[in-house]
């Protein structure tokens, strides 16, 4: 049977093979993506739907699964002062790790950007940090910010200064641990705002430079304003990524959940001492469905912050969106 | 940084030529002495916290009191290692954490370019609102349903086994939409028209065209997947037991072995051992990881 007649064929006369031929290229592609959604399924969004389920119930430490008691985990853990505390604290560390480490992540971006000598050389060292695990991290810098030796104590020695009681005061536990984040992610997002820093067209630049625009300026009007959502991109895993942190002040003092005072538990640590040490499952779930609404409001609040942020100065750049905008404008 | 050649002096009343033109747009290009100091400064900052826990891990624990700090590596390494291996059972966490990562990566790898396939150039009834929902389950942090699924694992006994690792982690929505974004513009359809004219089945054209044309997207995925399963904590902190550790269980372990004052040069010696695997793959395939987070990579 040849190809071409087979292409001229009409429906009622189709031979056997080709029938198996069109079942085949019909279901296969239901076979090829079934895997991930039946895995997915089982794996991901039953577990994710069942957390509602465990919520709603009371949990003892010996008897396990109790009676049937509504939202009253959630409303328990909402007037949980120590909810509140981690809350809190997750917050101060989001912001110290997310807010200097994209300014980072943004200078460092710029700067690759150039015609930089042995440009693979310094790309794969500003990723080296992104290769130790989160455990590794925090065990190095639980050493770096240790308060009786260590190099940060010597220096401050050095210098006469009162050393900083890294693992006991609230704030500077935050900033040890934020470094912590900032220290292993900021060169995986310089990569990522690189790469959309790359595709904006240089006679962009071009043109502004011959327009008397300085460099800053071009940075300014040009490079901000185009790789805007990646930047919101990058913004959202942050946040996504950031309200969950979990191993490090887990580590920061292996012996307790986030400090001797709970002055660096973080809401994932909180749940994880409700559902592990204790047992609670219901309070547990009801935890984490709070922290989902959390990450969604937050990831909401921050779209919305980006998006004027980052628009303020675009008014001057006119995209080929915005120019058939007001193209169509006479129209509409 | 200043141009070498020198300017011809242009009269103001001549327009620009081409080449003073690009000339004076390559000016954006050229990085100045600053650029320099400034990656010199964040290589500095990346190295400095691993060069020092290697100087550590090379020395007595009382070193960490010296003022000013050590810098410069000693000769205990070797003994300091053998004491954490000794501790807490690396070479069992090491063959552990290798295969929980390769079957994840494996998995993952052959999964996502099955579905990303048929997803990029398949074409079937319902295929789009499939596809967002796969986008969808990418923003839900799977870390909100580990309360039922470590019920799960209790009840099905599989805790303190490599399976309870293992399973969770078959499938990644974003592996899908990876594999898909490079698909899409890396086969022309022409290739599977031409495939399906010669008579080959839906598996043939997938085994024949769609994996060689998949495979350095393959490598990339499968790389990030190792990494990302190399380094969970969590997860494996609830389902693997102190007597069957991941890497990272071992070395949070190694951590806490000493109350609060550990053997500060064992742990960091440790913290190099977890961290020797990835490095080694890392000064092979960086080339890779940095290709594949500057192509829309994200966190996986």
């Amino acid at each position: 049977m040849s190809a071409v007649t087979a292409g001229r064929r009409t429906g009622t006369q189709l031979t056997f093979r080709q029938k198996l031929s069109n079942f085949d290229y019909k279901f296969s592609p239901y076979l090829y993506v079934a895997p991930f959604f039946i895995l997915f399924a089982l794996l991901g969004a039953f577990p994710i739907i069942y957390t509602v389920n465990v919520s709603l119930y009371d949990w003892d430490l010996l008897k396990g699964q109790g009676d049937f008691i509504g939202f009253e985990n959630y409303l328990t853990t909402l007037q949980d002062p120590f909810f509140w505390n981690a809350f809190g604290n997750t917050i101060s560390i989001f912001l110290l790790s997310a807010v200097p480490q994209l300014v980072m992540a943004t200078i460092i971006a710029a700067v690759l950007d150039q015609a930089i000598r042995a440009s693979t050389f310094w790309r794969m060292s500003v990723l080296l940090p992104y290769i130790a695990a989160p455990v590794a991290v925090a065990v190095i810098f639980t050493q770096v910010f240790n308060q009786f030796g260590g190099p940060i104590t010597g220096l401050t020695e050095l210098m006469g200064l009162e050393p900083i009681r890294w693992g006991y005061d609230p704030f500077p536990a935050h900033i040890a641990i934020a470094t912590m984040v900032n220290w292993r992610w900021t060169g995986y997002n310089a990569l990522i705002l690189l790469a959309a820093m790359q595709a904006i067209p240089r006679d962009m630049y071009e043109s502004a430079a011959l327009d008397g625009a300085g460099r800053i300026r071009r940075f300014w009007s040009i490079t901000i304003p185009m790789i805007r959502p990646t930047m919101i991109f990058v913004i959202i895993t942050a946040t996504i990524g950031g309200l969950q942190i979990f191993t490090e002040p887990k580590l920061f003092d292996g012996q307790s959940n986030g400090g001797a005072n709970r002055q660096f538990q973080t809401i994932v640590l909180y749940l994880y001492e409700m559902a592990f040490p204790r047992r609670d499952f219901g309070r547990a779930a009801a935890t984490a469905w709070i922290l989902f609404l959390i990450i969604v409001l937050i990831g909401l609040i921050n779209y919305a912050i980006s998006r004027t942020i980052a628009s303020q100065d675009i008014s001057r750049v006119r995209t080929p969106k915005r120019a058939a905008l007001t193209a169509n404008g006479v129209r509409r | 940084m200043t141009s070498t050649i020198t300017r011809p002096p242009v009269a103001p009343t001549r327009p620009l030529g081409r080449e003073e033109r690009r000339r004076k747009a390559r000016f954006y290009d050229r990085p100045g002495w600053l650029s320099y100091a400034l990656l010199v400064v964040f290589f500095i900052a990346a190295v400095f916290p691993l060069w020092w826990s290697f100087v550590m891990a090379s020395r007595q624990a009382s070193d960490i009191n010296a003022v000013p700090p050590v810098v410069i590596p000693g000769p205990n390494f070797i003994e300091n290692v053998l004491k954490a291996f000794a501790t807490v059972d690396f070479a069992k966490a090491l063959l552990n954490s290798l295969i929980i990562s390769g079957a994840i990566a494996v998995a993952v790898v052959f999964f996502s370019t099955l579905a990303g396939f048929a997803f990029a150039k398949l074409k079937f009834r319902g295929r789009n609102p499939l596809m967002v929902t796969v986008i969808a389950t990418m923003a839900i942090p799977t870390q909100l349903g580990i309360i039922p699924l470590f019920m799960l694992v209790s009840e099905l006994k599989l805790a303190n086994s490599l399976w309870a690792v293992i399973i969770p982690g078959l499938v990644s929505a974003f592996g899908v939409f990876f594999m898909r974004q490079y698909l899409v513009d890396t086969i022309p359809d022409e290739l599977i028209e031409a495939a399906r004219m010669d008579g080959a089945s839906m598996w043939g054209t997938f085994w024949h065209v769609a994996i060689p044309a998949a495979r350095p997207a393959m490598a990339v995925l499968g790389l990030f997947m190792f990494m990302a399963a190399w380094t969970d904590f969590l997860w494996p902190l609830l389902v693997l037991g102190p007597k069957n550790p991941s890497v990272q269980t071992a070395l949070a372990a190694l951590n806490a072995s000493g109350g609060h004052t550990p053997d500060y040069s064992m742990v960091l010696a440790g913290a190099i051992i977890s961290i020797v695997p990835l490095l080694i793959l890392f000064l092979f395939a960086g080339k890779q990881l940095i290709a594949g987070i500057m192509s829309g990579a994200v966190k996986g």
